[in-house]
């Protein structure tokens, strides 16, 4: 059996279960995220929230899949037919593949790069074609303004993310995920996670997760009740039922970046407890309690203002803080809490 | 043949496809579509040479960012597809004529290509023992200092030069002043009046 498995079949075999396995858990944990999202909203607002699929409402999200999948595909008579079907398979791939990189124990990776961190950006850059094949396809002029004002969105708050993501490269003097964790794993439990030197930039990456995801306060892509729901107007059954996944996957995955880049990916915070993907998926379900909480609690932003915190305020901010931290490593400032590099220096 | 290979043949198949079609589909929207998985392809064939580095570059500048706006201006553009192929009608003789020329350029080109003995001499050095963005930076960053920094001024004043030439600012039309908008003062702005009832104000 060993040697099967040591030939280019069986190297196939084992690539494709790997990758079987991460795709089953991300959805597995989208179909409870949309449930979560819900009841998490609907307790803040004093409702039940979906109570009635399944022991607590439980099973109320594969309903809805299931209603999306059997009903019609409606295409508009104008529409780009080939585009208006791409672009929902776009995004959802898009937002699946970053998962390709992403770690949940120490040598729990599909694929181990050294650019990983890279990748994972270069990935969500893409996602912005999704929105716009779907606006431009759809023949239609709302769509169109709304995958228009959604790009600049997704656009502008990329740009302040990648320069927060280079103060955490600095720091560790590698892009790959398992070096950033393993800079952060130390004597000290959670005292040695990088939120503590990079603490802005929590906010900030955090902040701009939301952005960049079309999540409350900023879901101007899809503002229902005043912008009707931008690029995603003419779209229905399992085309709509993508463009959802591929935004819950990609709010996930940013989940688990902010764990990953800030507080230590599956390192445990008290020094005197294992470490173990347990943390790992436990802080990313923290963070996504934090981003429903801000979606149930914060009114919507103006699209001008969304537009001007992005570029007059993250982007200085992070530019400057780049800067900062390229100092502190260099020169050791801060008894070298900046300076954790696990390759080269 | 390995994976490799497979691979490398699957995205050159996938980069030619791309660049055929961008200069043969009707639509300009779907020519840049096309156009873009050209530039993922060739992202991929830099993976296959082991240089990861520049194939996330590549996706992240090109695809990312300069595709993006090449896209936005071309959808917005209103382009009217008979009188384009009226002008090509007019123009293919000429654009023929350039191309044979160019293609015969480019064959006498590399048809005469020889590697002279001794090349192997002038060929770039191996990298080093680090990842290949740890060697980029130390090349960029250490023997290439000053053409990198003077390249990035030209590309700044050319940036500068551009908001220049197309900045106007209106004075004939009404604007917001931010600042004046977040020091409002609710007790300035408002006016509680007591209203009785039945007596209004």
């Amino acid at each position: 059996m060993n040697e099967f498995f040591s030939t280019n079949l069986g190297v196939a075999v084992i690539l494709l279960a790997q990758t079987l396995v991460v795709v089953g858990f991300v959805m597995i944990s989208l179909l409870f995220l949309v449930y979560g999202d819900r009841k998490i909203w609907a307790a803040v607002q004093m409702r039940r929230g979906p109570n009635v699929v399944g022991p607590f409402g439980m099973l109320q999200s594969v309903a809805d899949a299931l209603k999306y999948v059997f009903k019609e595909i409606v295409i508009p008579a104008g529409a780009d037919r080939p585009v208006f079907i791409l672009a929902p398979l776009v995004s959802f791939v898009l937002a699946m593949l970053a998962w390709a990189v992403i770690p949940f124990n120490s040598t729990w990776v599909l694929a181990d790069i050294n650019v990983a961190l890279l990748f994972v950006f270069a990935v969500s850059s893409l996602e912005v074609y999704g929105v716009i094949m779907g606006g431009w396809a759809s023949n239609s002029k709302y769509p169109f303004l709304g995958s228009l004002r959604s790009a600049a969105q997704m656009i502008s708050y990329e740009v302040s993310m990648g320069l927060i993501i280079i103060g955490v490269i600095i720091s560790t003097g590698s892009m790959n995920f398992g070096d950033i964790v393993a800079a952060q794993n130390g004597n000290l439990g959670f005292f040695n996670w990088y939120f503590i030197p990079h603490f802005p930039m929590v906010f900030l990456f955090f902040i701009s997760a939301l952005a960049e995801t079309n999540r409350p306060p900023f879901d101007l892509p899809e503002a229902e009740s005043e912008l009707v729901a931008g690029y995603q107007v003419e779209y229905s059954s399992t085309p709509f039922l993508l463009f959802m996944a591929g935004e819950y996957i990609a709010i996930f995955l940013m989940c688990a970046l902010i764990t990953l880049l800030f507080f230590g990916g599956w390192t445990s915070p008290l020094p005197f407890l294992a470490d173990g993907p347990v943390w790992m998926v436990g802080k990313m379900a923290i963070f996504f309690f934090l981003i429903a909480m801000v979606k149930a609690l914060v009114p919507r932003y103006r699209y001008d203002q969304l537009m001007r915190l992005g570029w007059k305020v993250f982007l200085p901010f992070s530019l400057v803080w780049v800067v900062f931290v390229a100092f502190a490593a260099k020169f050791g400032w801060f008894w070298g809490l900046f300076a954790r590099w696990t390759v080269g220096g | 043949m390995g994976i490799a290979e497979i691979a490398f043949y699957a995205f050159s198949m996938s980069t030619l496809i791309g660049g055929i079609f961008t200069v043969v589909s009707r639509n300009p929207v779907h020519s840049v579509l096309w156009l873009i998985l050209a530039f993922l392809s060739a992202a991929g064939l830099f993976v296959l040479l082991g240089a990861e580095f520049v194939a996330m570059l590549l996706i992240i500048v090109y695809v990312g960012a300069v595709a993006v706006l090449f896209l936005f201006v071309v959808m917005m553009l209103d382009v009217d597809f008979a009188e384009l192929k009226a002008e090509m009608a007019k123009y293919l003789p000429l654009g023929l004529l350039i191309g044979v020329i160019v293609l015969m350029q480019l064959m006498f080109a590399v048809g005469v290509w020889d590697y002279s003995t001794g090349y192997e001499g002038r060929l770039a050095a191996e990298i080093g023992t680090g990842t290949n963005t740890a060697e980029l930076g130390a090349i960029i960053y250490d023997d290439y200092i000053l053409i990198f920094q003077l390249s990035g001024l030209i590309l700044l004043v050319a940036m500068i030069g551009a908001i220049v030439l197309t900045l106007r600012h209106r004075v004939d039309i009404k604007r917001q002043d931010v600042v004046a908008q977040m020091m409002r003062d609710p007790a300035k702005a408002m006016e509680l009046k007591d209203v009785k009832p039945g007596q209004g104000l």
